[in-house]
């Protein structure tokens, strides 16, 4: 679902990625792993489209970037951060522009549905600028999922969110998983991690430098293992 | 906090079409644009209450009999709309880049050109609603008469023009730390040639100029530089959002 092979991203002088290799399988949840300024948002930018690499080739959902970047957006869903939600619209009004933006049928009925999935049927004509961090993290993942993406990709989603909220978005991001989607995400929450995806990849200094998958993580703990993988 | 449990493993319904036309996904953004202003208004009434405030500035500041008053109007008008017109345009962008909205709408499957365009035309709106609100408060205040069909198409033009390149302009700056300061800077050079123009147009017709040999030349370069810029936005508006 998702290539990557000797991916470098330069900003003028500065190196960032050094040769990214990656291959995600359809239906896999993937956790990129990795100190700060190891590069993983501008890998996961990258994948967005929102980033053009200076070398090396990026598929997605079977579509190469750059130059297939508008069929690739059209099957991705991206949560950061940041809630890229406009805070003086209610939470159906931002679901609602997005939908025209990925030009979705049956509109209303899509709002409902998605404001249903992520537990906010009740706030749906609330101004988002009133939600809660937590309560504006899941509306940014109903925003994400308005057009059924094949490939999902977070980019520390828990940032900010007290313990309440991290639960309720473990739900989520299960739920999400769940349909069978391709899921890419970043976090230096190490426990949460462990507990959502099935395969695990460190990067640091710009490329990845080890990748175990969740059934031979038995042996050992994440945090061993990413602890032995950064002092490699 | 909504405690409400969470509905999992739901399979959402989905009929997926085609990217939305250029057209569809520039007025989804101009609505969604006109929306949000007209709940907050803080970038209407900002552009508002500056613009009023620049001419009463003005009124006090210059000795204004009859015959100076249409000399300096032109001058006076495109001074207040310009810079009224740099808060509208840094406050429409910095909506975006605050909550990571520009991101949300670059990672949609359109042109990206239709969201250039659909922030053209809402900046538009706003300029031209302080224009429409800005003009007969001049009128009354310096006691000149503002309403003159060749007046108002020269304020249209010059307004096309400013605002085509400074939402250019103010998608590159708002990635900057320095957006504020950096917007004016980058603008006033490239705006010179329309400002220069509608002062020129505004002036002549103010104070009743041959049409065919002192007015028509400013418009002719205000009409080319709205197609030029335009056509350039068009072309380098991917390029200047992408990383």
């Amino acid at each position: 679902m998702i290539t990557v092979k000797k991916l470098v991203k330069r900003f003028g002088m500065k190196t960032v990625l050094r040769g990214v290799d990656l291959e995600v399988q359809p239906g896999e949840f993937v956790a990129l792993l990795g100190p700060n300024g190891a590069g993983k948002t501008t890998f996961l930018r990258i994948l967005a489209s929102l980033s053009r690499p200076s070398l090396g080739e990026v598929r997605v959902a079977g579509y190469r970037l750059p130059g297939e970047a508008a069929a690739v957006r059209a099957n991705l869903g991206v949560v950061s951060h940041l809630p890229l939600l406009y805070g003086d619209l209610t939470a159906e009004e931002n679901l609602r522009f997005y939908g025209r933006m990925y030009n979705i049928s049956n509109i209303e009925f899509r709002i409902s549905e998605v404001l249903e999935m992520v537990g906010l049927e009740n706030r749906r004509r609330d101004l988002v600028r009133t939600f809660s961090r937590g309560m504006q993290q899941r509306l940014a993942i109903g925003r994400a999922v308005i057009h059924d993406p094949e490939v999902m990709l977070f980019d520390e989603p828990y940032t900010g969110l007290d313990q309440d909220a991290s639960s309720m978005l473990d739900e989520v991001l299960r739920s999400v998983a769940a349909q069978g989607r391709t899921v890419v995400m970043t976090s230096h929450d190490l426990a949460r991690a462990e507990d959502l995806a099935t395969r695990f990849d460190i990067l640091s200094r710009g490329i990845i430098t080890a990748s175990v998958t969740r059934n031979n993580l038995k042996k050992t703990s994440l945090p061993a293992f990413y602890k032995q993988a950064l002092a490699n | 906090m909504n405690d409400r449990p969470l509905t999992i493993n739901q399979t959402l319904s989905i009929v997926r079409r085609p990217s939305p036309n250029f057209l569809k996904a520039t007025f989804a953004v101009v609505w969604k644009d006109l929306a949000a202003e007209f709940r907050s208004r803080e970038l209407f009434s900002a552009m508002l209450v500056f613009s009023l405030l620049v001419i009463l500035i003005f009124n006090f500041a210059l000795e204004l009999d009859i015959k100076t008053r249409q000399s300096v109007t032109s001058g006076v008008l495109w001074v207040t709309f310009a810079f009224a017109g740099t808060l509208g345009l840094n406050r429409s962008m910095s909506v975006e880049k605050d909550r990571g909205c520009l991101d949300g709408l670059l990672l949609a499957p359109v042109d990206r050109a239709a969201i250039y365009f659909g922030k053209v035309i809402s900046n538009l709106v706003f300029m031209l609603i302080v224009e429409a609100i800005v003009l007969p408060v001049y009128s009354f205040l310096y006691n000149i008469n503002l309403f003159q069909p060749g007046l108002l198409l020269v304020v249209l033009l010059g307004s096309i023009g400013y605002v085509t390149v400074g939402t250019l302009l103010a998608s590159m700056a708002v990635q900057t730390r320095t957006r504020d300061v950096l917007l004016p800077i980058l603008l006033f050079p490239v705006a010179v040639p329309v400002l220069i123009a509608s002062v020129k147009a505004s002036g002549g017709f103010l104070t009743s100029a041959d049409f065919a040999s002192e007015i028509m030349p400013w418009i002719n370069l205000l009409i080319v530089y709205d197609v030029i810029f335009t056509a350039i936005a068009f072309m380098v508006f991917d390029y200047v959002v992408e990383e």
